[in-house]
């Protein structure tokens, strides 16, 4: 198996509305590994993760992405998905009217038949379901409801990570996953994505506290301030994050500017 | 009125051809109804009422009711074709307004309940259809309620006894294929009865054709009644519909307004919570695309204390489609306790449809709770991209969410195979029109 990078992000320039927001990234990941983004608000994490999944209302005025060697601008939001792009929403969507295992069903058959595999019927679904479900101690009764209506904050993260498991994607961007859950949740998500990971895909952990990274242990960690990354290093760029806070970073961004 | 001449040459028609076959009552209500048509003339859209309706292109159509039966080309088949053929239950056909014994099934039922044509219940002369037609649909207020009593030929009569239920709907297939058709249904369920109703108008019509029906309906102290309106004529035909419904003490009305399409269609459904504690759900779901207008008009009158209403209306328009909402909640005097709730949801799939949206209040009482909200919007964005995000493609995403908000109304649906069949159905009409929905 060649090492090809997952995704290969280059120099990238993206503005909202004429303001630029991402000011030159480079970041290259390799299967198998874990990267966890950080930085404080406003530095560009959520907008890099949305520009990843083809959010529309972004510019990107310079710089390429590469996915699985593909021009990732090339391909709409699902042609992503397919390609096996995976975003973990910050704020899930609440759907009132669209049935959860309805529009789950819809989406594991349509990254199915993008990858050549046969769609499965309802009782295969339902089979790969309960296996899956379990990996995030949800009840089965949630896929009865719309998409996320009516579920708790945590039940909606732990959702997109239920998601993430039954749809079996080679990159997984987690956009500020460990907001609002407490310890607990925040454990059993952790743990639903460790056991997700595999030799061949990897994850881009997109997170403001040192926290969540306890449980998810990135082999990178990348510090976004004001658009760039101002430092990469090991999981122990965290514990220094965490102990020093942004300031620090900040401050030397300054000096060296 | 300009044409007055060839509405009165076509009532002393059907004067001359009833004469002998109707009890004596009936033509003074007739001319009663003709002469309060004179009066009101077609409504103009300087009635504040049909404001946003013009009905310029009706009255441009020449006046011609059917007077005679005629099965006109319409086989076991064609009659197959249409929706709910396959419905358990009693089956009543009409072809432009006529009853139609060939095409009909209807088994007699226990208890004394009375499934049966207008015009046979009008020949026999019980004492019961005159006692309660024309009581509730009013004339003075509205021309084309007038202009059903005058030109009515037949409809429905249907009796359920107290007590009494039909276990499966009853479904009433109008079917229009030339001229006006003035069809007429009276319908009385009796203290504590329970029926289920399927009015479904429909069409094989080449030309513009334009229907004028009137239901009355009298929902006794305890029953529970569900009314279901399906309309999906021609492009090129008109269409008014009014339902009259008289609630008493403490029943159950569930009714409802699929309204699939038409040229321009119009539904008045005027309610009367005439007795303490009566549930009441008016629900809608009206699609129009191309030049389509389809209009529903409401009033809720709580004329009683303790009584809840509810309308929960959506509507989805393409193309250059007009749809209009106008619903009104009287609140009397004496009504205290009142729990009023108006809803009305429009999505616009694309730039050129429009909506016009007019709750109206009028609470003469002190202690009640009325609400009332309007929407007018198109897909939500971010559910869209949601749905892209998971490997669904943007017109499946789009399609999805149609459906969700058609859902909204088509899971109040009580009668389960009436249900099922209609979101069959309406799913299939949104695929049909996806050339017109989903392109935008």
């Amino acid at each position: 198996m060649t090492l090809q990078p997952i995704i290969e992000i280059e120099n990238l320039h993206a503005s909202v509305e004429g303001r630029e927001i991402l000011k030159g990234i480079s970041l290259s990941v390799a299967p198998g590994e874990v990267h966890a983004v950080m930085g404080p608000n406003g530095s560009g994490k959520s907008t890099l993760a949305a520009i990843l999944a083809g959010r529309e209302g972004y510019a990107v005025t310079a710089g390429s992405v590469r996915f699985l060697g593909q021009d990732l601008f090339e391909l709409d939001p699902e042609e992503r998905a397919r390609e096996g792009l995976f975003l973990a929403f910050q704020y899930p969507v609440e759907i009132p009217g669209v049935n959860s295992t309805y529009f789950l069903k819809a989406a594991v058959n349509e990254i199915r038949k993008h990858r050549g595999a046969p769609e499965l019927d309802a009782v295969e679904f339902l089979a790969l379901v309960k296996e899956k479900i379990k990996l995030l101690e949800l009840d089965e009764s949630l896929l009865k409801r719309p998409v996320n209506a009516g579920f708790s904050g945590g039940e909606k993260k732990r959702s997109e990570i239920f998601q993430m498991a039954m749809l079996e994607p080679r990159l997984a961007i987690l956009d500020e996953t460990d907001s609002g859950l407490d310890i607990d949740a925040l454990r059993i998500v952790a743990h639903g994505v460790n056991l997700l990971k595999r030799p061949e895909t990897a994850q881009l952990v997109i997170t403001h506290y040192q926290r969540l990274l306890n449980y998810i242990v990135p082999d990178f960690v990348h510090v976004l301030i004001d658009g760039r990354i101002a430092r990469t290093g090991g999981k122990d760029l965290a514990l220094e994050l965490e102990a020093k806070g942004y300031d620090w970073l900040l401050k030397e961004e300054a000096l060296a500017a | 009125m300009k044409d007055a001449d060839l509405y009165l040459r076509q009532f002393d028609h059907l004067e001359r051809q009833a004469a002998g076959r109707h009890p004596a009552w009936v033509f003074p209500l007739r001319k009663a109804g003709l002469a309060r048509f004179a009066e009101l003339g077609l409504p103009t859209t300087r009635h504040e009422d049909w404001r946003f309706t013009n009905l310029a292109p009706l009255a441009q159509l020449p006046f011609r009711p059917v007077f005679d039966y005629s099965r006109d080309g319409v086989s076991e088949a064609a009659l197959g074709g249409f929706p709910f053929a396959g419905l358990a239950g009693d089956r009543l056909v009409f072809i432009n307004g006529h009853f139609s014994r060939e095409l009909s099934a209807v088994r007699p039922h226990p208890g004394g309940v009375r499934v049966e044509s207008l015009a046979a219940a009008l020949a026999a002369d019980t004492g019961l259809v005159e006692r309660h037609i024309g009581r509730y649909a009013r004339d003075e207020a509205c021309a084309f309620t007038a202009l059903n009593t005058a030109f009515f030929t037949d409809g429905v009569f249907l009796h359920a006894p107290a007590g009494q239920s039909l276990p499966d709907p009853v479904h009433l297939v109008f079917i229009s294929t030339e001229g006006s058709a003035h069809p007429r249904n009276l319908i009385i369920a009796e203290p504590h009865s329970r029926l289920t109703i399927l009015e479904s108008h429909v069409s094989l019509a080449q030309a513009p054709a334009a229907t004028n029906a009137v239901t009355e309906l009298v929902v006794g102290e305890g029953a529970v009644v569900e009314h279901a309106r399906f309309l999906d004529d021609r492009a090129q035909s008109f269409h008014i519909g009014t339902l009259q419904a008289h609630l008493g003490r403490q029943c159950n009305f569930l009714s409802h307004s699929l309204a699939l399409g038409a040229r321009l269609s119009r539904y008045n459904i005027n309610t009367t919570l005439d007795g303490e504690g009566v549930e009441c759900v008016l629900n809608g779901l009206y699609l129009a695309n191309a030049e389509q207008l389809v209009d529903h008009h409401m009033v809720v009158d709580h004329a009683r204390p303790h009584c809840a209403s509810h309308e929960y209306y959506n509507g989805i328009l393409a193309g250059r489609a007009r749809g209009v909402f106008h619903g009104r909640i009287l609140v009397r005097k004496h009504a205290q306790k009142t729990d009023a709730k108006q809803t009305n949801k429009n999505l616009l799939l694309s730039d050129e449809a429009t909506v016009d949206t007019k709750p109206q209040l009028e609470i003469y009482a002190d202690d009640v709770k009325c609400t009332h909200g309007a929407t007018v919007g198109q897909l939500n964005q971010e559910s869209i991209f949601y749905l892209r995000s998971r490997g669904i493609g943007l017109e499946t995403a789009r399609r999805m969410l149609i459906h969700a908000f058609a859902g909204e109304i088509i899971d109040r649906i009580r009668h389960a195979p009436l249900r099922e069949e209609l979101d069959r159905l309406v799913w299939n009409r949104l695929e049909q029109h996806e050339q017109v929905c989903l392109t935008t």
